[in-house]
């Protein structure tokens, strides 16, 4: 039995190599260590196997690990030995004798024989009668599981029979070879890697994108989801290139080419392809503005109806990665359901009349525009869902002008019949259903451009952007909205990381929200829609940028950390123990705790108490303190005198070169090299060379003081 | 569409400076304190970096230098007179002596230059004051004083007035002399102690000053024939200079306001050892002080404490000190023999400054002195090496200081309210004041 069960785990290790490698083959992906490391436990694995599959009950050896000079009884490690010794084991040779083996395998072969076996035994033996019995045997030959001998099952034999030693060999020459090929395809991506030539990369990247676009293609047929996951990493490597800011011939390779281009039909060539990449990679802009300015367009509309009908309609617009996947699951039922066209078309027909009124010429010719490209985005990925489909060739203008007015009506059918489904209070279900059949009518359309897909993606994604801003505006509980929104596609796999995105910032957790504008609904406001696009643009941006990081909550969570730790504590001083039993388990009472528990004083208010997003640390900052004066210098009286002519600057970085001049002129200056005579009293404008000095400063001695002082400071000066 | 005007940008010749606009806008420069501080603090460090105010060493004497004198018209000139009796002539800035002259037997006492600079005067221990030539002797002329005046008592201290020719000199009294007179015009006396030193005030021409070793300093007016005023302190005063202080002998000196002597103005009290010397540069803001302690201090007028300690290894207990009349440098004559000159400000710039320099080393001063109670700049800017002699004095005086202080509270304490009076520092050095 453990033979077979070996060699069982054998193929179904073999079928899981298999598995394992196919993926493997083709991301040339860089881990080749993990996979060798992967492919040694699996010959490891491969071995024991082999080696377990003797028949018979052969048990694994434990193997010592720890390294000893002495093979001692006391190293033999008592693993694997889980059988019991049986005497007879022990009273057996260890060679069995040659004569006796040639019998056995006698034996063996007689036993091995088939026997011709008698019709009539099997007829009783087949032979079901009670119903019970019947059953049984049903279940019997379903499994092929043998009647009469039940030892081996077929299967187990040809498992059995499947696995020789030979084979086993040569599943591992197998693998030796694949583990070699693979080495060797290793040393040539290497050498390639190594490959200088810029045209032979060049050729091998395109050669590469056609191929990652044909199996995405296939993919898309296959397994639509996987296509979806694809395509964002499309749209994000795109993405990355776009914020590397290249092709924007300002690199040095792009310069030397301008040069070049004059002279070099090559350069000039490449200058071009770049400028077209260039061209491509910006487009995405233009879109986007496009879009904004559709929806500052529409947004009259949308504002008249309710939201959520709005958002329908949003989801409606674009080719929605999850109507992706229920287009394709039911495909017929989109079919079945009523076209939007045999809608009741004259009513809705004058809603958007009145409707178009209001918003200019241009715009439609925009929204034209705009309907057009997703329409063709849409056709992509319709395309790939039913390629048989083919439509009737029609002229591009009057497509899209259909195309509009249908949008037009199924807009207002929408509108109506959301309405119409929350009076009855009935099956969220049927909205996506709308929406599913949207898509339908324009399927048959020209090949499409290579970015559409992914021009798609971020034009949801405006939308999304869109809508949430919308809920900003317009305070609607969110709640509700993500209800609904879950309602809307309930079994939704790809619901979960959507939400996820949603919650990237939590409105609540902003510390300072703009109070929503309050916009009159009849006053078409364009340009501020604009500009709030922008913001909101700017602000999505942002947010992506810093998804990871919720600084905010950070933040809060550190000023209230600052504001407990600010806080001071209070002091317990009960004892346990004393005046009462203690010891493990036992707590003092919760009378006692009380009274020996000193409350600290509630402290001043913090000065941040009321500054939402400030932190103001109120600790004496001991490194600044010692840059800092302690005491009040001598001839200050008030401390706010020495602040101010710490305060005023006197730096030339601060002040005019006259005033920088002015303040820091020394009080004396001396020339080097002149004689500092002393000053006379003449010079000071007082004339006491008739009489007396002394006398004079004895009856004037404050007067002279001053003119001393200022003696002196002219002495300096001379 | 910008448009300026040339004439805000383009500079009229090439010799010109460029107009940098500025914008002077706080917001744009912000954290001034901040800045300035820590520009300050760098001044500071820079300052104690370059301190090196020791330029040169004269020597030449073959005794310890006893006096000093500055020469009224040519800065680079000093004379010197040893404790052997030589007088010597000195050029600063070639740093060799010029002259040499064996004046007397004894000791110089005293020298002094009259304003007109051609001659000078020196009182030596053998009672005879003599007048010399600036000048060398021409070849063959033999080196002897244009005058000598032949006193009756020895002569401890001369000095010239400052615009008349006339000169005082001290002794047992003081003597006012006429320079064309071989007797005095006048001499005056206090008590019968001598004399040790004697100055004229440089700006009230008629008055001068003479400190005894009777513990006084009085005070003349050359126009009568007794003393005004003098004032005693605890000990003798070794030298006054005018604009008044008193180097002492307790270690301290005492600038006075001589309209009340009664209380000195600041009791400068940085030495450690007997102050034999003290001389103001021609700004009046410091004054140098030379000590026993073999160290010159600068003191600044209005502080009690000295700004500047300067020493050397080999400079000995230092006799005289001078201040040059351009107020950049300081000369002393110390007992080993040697003059010695410093520079007054430690980390000066001796060299020509351009502007900038000079704008900036302005600006640096004013920082220093704008931030110089902060704690760090304080400390970088009042750290000073001493020789462990000085220190420990220091210290140790410091101690003796505080057990007094805490005596005299004790003291204060145990006695009667009001029986024992509070003096103050100030008060307590003067004894009497006697008109």
């Amino acid at each position: 039995m453990s033979a077979t069960r070996a060699a069982e785990s054998l193929l179904a290790l073999s079928q899981q190599e298999e598995l394992v490698d196919l993926p493997k083959d083709y991301p040339l992906s860089a881990s080749e260590d993990e996979g060798d490391s992967d492919g040694e436990r699996k010959h490891q694995k491969l071995l024991e196997a082999i080696s377990s599959l003797g028949g018979k009950n052969r048990r694994k050896l434990a193997e010592r690990s720890e390294a000893s000079l002495k093979v001692s009884e006391f190293n033999i490690s008592s693993e694997g030995s889980g059988e019991k010794l049986v005497l007879a084991d022990l009273l057996e040779p260890v060679k069995t004798s040659s004569s006796l083996a040639t019998v056995k395998k006698q034996l063996n072969r007689v036993k091995s024989k088939k026997t011709v076996e008698l019709p009539l035994n099997k007829e009783e033996v087949e032979r079901a009668r009670t119903p019970l019995e019947q059953e049984i045997f049903n279940l019997l030959h379903k499994n092929k599981q043998p009647v009469t001998d039940p030892l081996l099952t077929p299967v187990e034999k040809a498992s059995l029979k499947a696995m020789s030693l030979e084979e086993a060999k040569m599943r591992r020459a197998e693998l030796q070879r694949a583990r070699a090929l693979q080495s060797y395809y290793e040393a040539r991506a290497r050498r390639e890697k190594k490959i200088k030539s810029k045209k032979y990369h060049r050729v091998m990247k395109k050669a590469k994108a056609k191929q990652s676009l044909k199996e995405f293609e296939q993919l898309q047929k296959v397994n639509p989801t996987a296509a979806l996951e694809e395509l964002e990493k499309i749209e994000k490597a795109r993405m990355m290139e776009r914020m590397s800011l290249k092709h924007q011939n300002s690199g040095k390779w792009a310069k030397s080419k301008a040069i070049m281009a004059k002279y070099d039909l090559e350069a000039r060539q490449a200058m071009q392809e770049q400028l077209a990449k260039n061209k491509e990679l910006t487009q995405k802009l233009q879109v986007a503005s496009e879009s904004e300015e559709e929806e500052g367009g529409t947004q009259v509309e949308e504002l008249l109806v309710p939201v959520a009908v709005n958002e329908a309609q949003m989801n409606a617009d674009g080719p929605n990665p999850w109507m992706l996947r229920s287009c394709t699951s039911d495909a017929k039922e989109a079919e079945i359901q009523e076209d939007p066209e045999q809608l009741p078309e004259p009513l809705a027909h004058n809603v958007s009349e009145s409707e178009r009124d209001e918003t200019p010429v241009a715009e439609e010719e925009i929204l034209l525009k705009e309907f057009e490209e997703r329409r063709s985005l849409r056709k992509k990925s319709e395309l790939n869902q039913d390629a048989e489909s083919v439509g009737g060739q029609e002229t591009k203008d009057s497509i899209s002008q259909e195309v509009l007015f249908e949008l037009r009506t199924l807009s207002e059918k929408l509108k109506e019949n959301h309405q119409s489904r929350k009076q009855k209070a009935s099956s969220v279900g049927t909205v996506p259903q709308v929406q599913r059949e949207e898509p339908a009518p324009e399927e048959e359309e020209e090949p499409l451009l290579l970015q559409r897909p992914e021009r798609v993606q971020t034009l949801e994604e405006l939308e999304e952007l869109e809508k949430e801003g919308c809920f900003q505006n317009k305070e609607l509980p969110r709640p509700v909205l993500e209800g609904h929104q879950l309602k809307k596609n309930p079994n939704n796999p790809t619901d979960a990381p959507k939400k996820k995105k949603e919650q990237m910032i939590d409105l609540r957790n902003l510390l300072t929200t703009k109070s929503p504008s309050v916009k009159s609904l009849a006053v078409p406001t364009t340009i501020e829609e604009m500009e709030d696009e922008a913001e909101r643009d700017q602000k999505q941006m942002i947010k992506e940028a810093f998804a990871g990081d919720d600084v905010i909550r950070d933040f809060l969570k550190e000023k209230r950390e600052a504001v407990e730790a600010s806080k001071p504590q209070d002091v317990d001083l009960t004892l346990p123990g004393w005046g009462e039993w203690g010891g493990m388990g036992l707590k003092p009472s919760a009378k006692k705790r009380r009274r020996f528990l000193i409350k600290a004083p509630e402290g001043p208010p913090r000065k941040d108490k009321n500054l939402p997003n400030v932190i103001i640390n109120e600790k004496r900052n001991i490194h600044a303190a010692a840059h800092q004066v302690r005491v009040l210098p001598y001839p200050f009286t008030h401390h706010w005198q020495f602040e101010r002519t710490i305060q005023t600057p006197i730096g030339s970085t601060w002040n005019t070169q006259r005033a920088f001049q002015k303040l820091t002129t020394p009080k004396i200056v001396t020339k080097a090299g002149h004689i500092i005579k002393p000053i006379k009293a003449e010079d000071v404008g007082y004339r006491s060379s008739s009489r007396s000095d002394l006398s004079f400063v004895q009856r004037n001695p404050k007067r002279l003081s001053a003119h001393h002082k200022k003696q002196l400071k002219k002495n300096s000066i001379d | 569409m910008l448009s300026r005007n040339p004439d805000n940008y383009v500079r009229e010749t090439k010799l010109d400076l460029q107009r940098v606009p500025r914008n002077y806008d706080p917001t744009l420069h912000p954290f001034e304190v901040p800045r300035e501080y820590v520009r300050a603090l760098n001044a500071t460090k820079l300052e104690r970096v370059f301190a090196k105010p020791f330029l040169a060493s004269l020597d030449g004497h073959r005794d310890g230098v006893n006096c000093l004198a500055k020469h009224p018209k040519s800065l680079a000139t000093v004379l010197s007179g040893a404790c052997d009796g030589e007088v010597r002539i000195w050029n600063q800035t070639k740093q060799k002596c010029i002259r040499a002259i064996q004046a007397y037997e004894g000791f110089v006492r005293g020298m002094c230059t009259p304003f007109c600079g051609t001659s000078f005067f020196t009182a030596g221990d053998d009672k005879t004051v003599k007048q010399w030539k600036m000048d060398a002797p021409a070849y063959g002329e033999e080196e002897e004083p244009l005058h000598t005046i032949l006193g009756k008592t020895v002569y401890t201290g001369i000095d010239h007035h400052w615009k008349e020719a006339v000169f005082a000199t001290c002794g047992q009294q003081v003597d006012i002399w006429d320079e064309q007179r071989t007797s005095p015009i006048c001499s005056m006396t206090w008590g019968f102690d001598s004399i040790s030193s004697v100055k004229f005030n440089p700006i009230e021409r008629f008055l001068l000053g003479s400190c005894a070793s009777d513990r006084n300093i009085v005070l003349y007016d050359m126009r009568q024939s007794t003393p005004l005023k003098t004032v005693i302190l605890d000990m003798r005063t070794n030298t006054i200079s005018f604009i008044f202080t008193a180097a002492n002998e307790d270690y301290n000196l005492y600038t006075f306001d001589m309209r009340a002597l009664d209380t000195p103005v600041m009791v400068h009290m940085d030495h450690v050892s007997a102050v034999f010397d003290v001389d103001y540069p021609p700004t009046g803001k410091e004054f140098v002080s030379a000590s026993f302690d073999k160290s010159i201090r600068i003191f600044p007028v209005d502080k009690s404490r000295s700004r500047e300690v300067y020493h050397t290894n080999r400079m000995q207990h230092v006799i005289c000190v001078k201040w040059t009349s351009d107020s950049k440098y300081i000369m002393c004559g110390s007992d080993e023999m040697n003059i010695r000159l410093w520079k007054a400000n430690v980390s000066e710039n001796l060299g020509v400054l351009t502007s900038r320099e000079k704008s900036a080393k302005d600006y640096n001063q004013k920082l220093k002195e704008k931030f110089r109670h902060h704690p760090h700049i304080k400390r970088i800017a009042r750290h000073r090496h001493l020789p462990k002699s000085i220190y420990s004095q220091i210290q140790e005086q410091r101690i003796m200081k505080e057990a007094r202080r805490r005596k005299e509270i004790h003291c204060l304490k145990h006695s009667k309210p009001g029986s024992v009076p509070i003096v103050s520092e100030k008060k307590k050095h003067v004894v009497a004041v006697v008109k």
